[in-house]
């Protein structure tokens, strides 16, 4: 017992002192603790995506002809045009926090309103690669589809869950990033505690690297 | 802790570097998929994305400078991922 009133004190100490760098004493903040969540989060996230990528994976195995003949049917110069968009948006993303670590406030929310307009931009180049797929009959259970043979309706099946699982995480990232954005407007987010903003960053940046990983695969299949 | 963040400050530059080699390795990924490699295409396009997701890994989302715990866990999760990966493709291949 005695033994364990005396780490206690020591880990009170060692608060204490932590605490100093904090403005604030009574807020004990653990911004590696934070982060370790995020992270264990984003292993979550790793997983859903790779249960999916392993099912493409064992599909195309199987239909590797049906997959090379829809993915020719996808435009590669939207997938491209995407594919830049969203990295350029994770730099801003990166920038934004660069930013706020100098106390460049200005500077931080101009990177995280662009890092937020290019995911929107993303997803209205999305919404049009799909409206024309739709438009050419291409659709979940459409009759035109279910009229292709077997490998060809397993593609689109793949392409529309995948590629609209990845554009909902997008659209989740664009609505944390804004509350991120009045965070900063509101000095919530400042240069001695950004860890929400560098969080939501690590979100952004998992949504650009699943999609390094959907573009090749489902738009560059020669 | 704030200590930790500050000698970890990367430069802008670094960053648009990193964001360079990005749309590089893209570029060279268009252009070379329509090159017929055969049945090495898809080992190409997965290693230059491979090597893509390393560039975001390690600076965007700061892994190179964060703490050795970071590491393990990333190491652990991905060799996870991989052997469920590896797993799964034997049982198809040998089916």
């Amino acid at each position: 017992m005695e033994s364990l009133d005396a780490t206690n004190t020591i880990v009170q100490q060692e608060v204490g002192t932590k605490a100093h760098h904090i403005s604030d004493p009574h807020q004990h903040k653990d911004a590696v603790g934070a982060k370790i969540g995020m992270w264990l989060f984003l292993f979550t996230e790793l997983l859903l995506f790779g249960g999916l990528f392993l099912l493409y994976m064992a599909y195309r195995l199987q239909y590797t002809k049906d997959f090379v003949i829809g993915g020719q049917e996808l435009n590669i110069i939207l997938g491209t045009v995407n594919t830049i968009i969203l990295l350029t948006s994770s730099l801003t993303m990166a920038l934004s926090i660069a930013a706020i670590q100098r106390g460049k406030k200005d500077l931080s929310i101009i990177f995280l309103v662009s890092t937020i307009l290019m995911g929107l931009a993303f997803l209205v180049i999305k919404y049009f690669e799909w409206t024309a797929k739709f438009s050419h009959g291409i659709a979940p259970n459409s009759p035109e589809l279910l009229s292709k043979p077997n490998g060809e309706i397993v593609f689109y099946g793949m392409y529309f869950s995948m590629t609209g699982l990845h554009a909902l995480h997008v659209l989740i990232g664009i609505v944390v990033l804004s509350f991120m954005l009045v965070f900063l407007l509101r000095n919530k987010i400042t240069k001695e505690d950004y860890i929400k903003l560098e969080n939501s960053g690590l979100y952004w940046h998992l949504v650009d690297l699943i999609w390094i990983f959907l573009f090749p695969l489902f738009y560059l299949i020669h | 802790m704030e200590k930790e963040h500050k000698e970890h400050f990367i430069p802008y530059g670094t960053y648009i570097l990193v964001w360079l080699s990005l749309i590089s390795l893209t570029v060279l990924t268009v252009t070379i998929a329509g090159i017929d490699f055969g049945r090495f295409s898809l080992f190409i396009a997965l290693l230059i994305a491979a090597v893509k997701s390393t560039f975001v890994i390690n600076y965007f989302m700061h892994i190179k400078f964060d703490d050795l715990i970071f590491k393990v866990f990333l190491l652990v999760a991905l060799v996870t991922l991989a052997s469920i990966f590896i797993l799964t493709s034997t049982d198809i291949f040998f089916r």
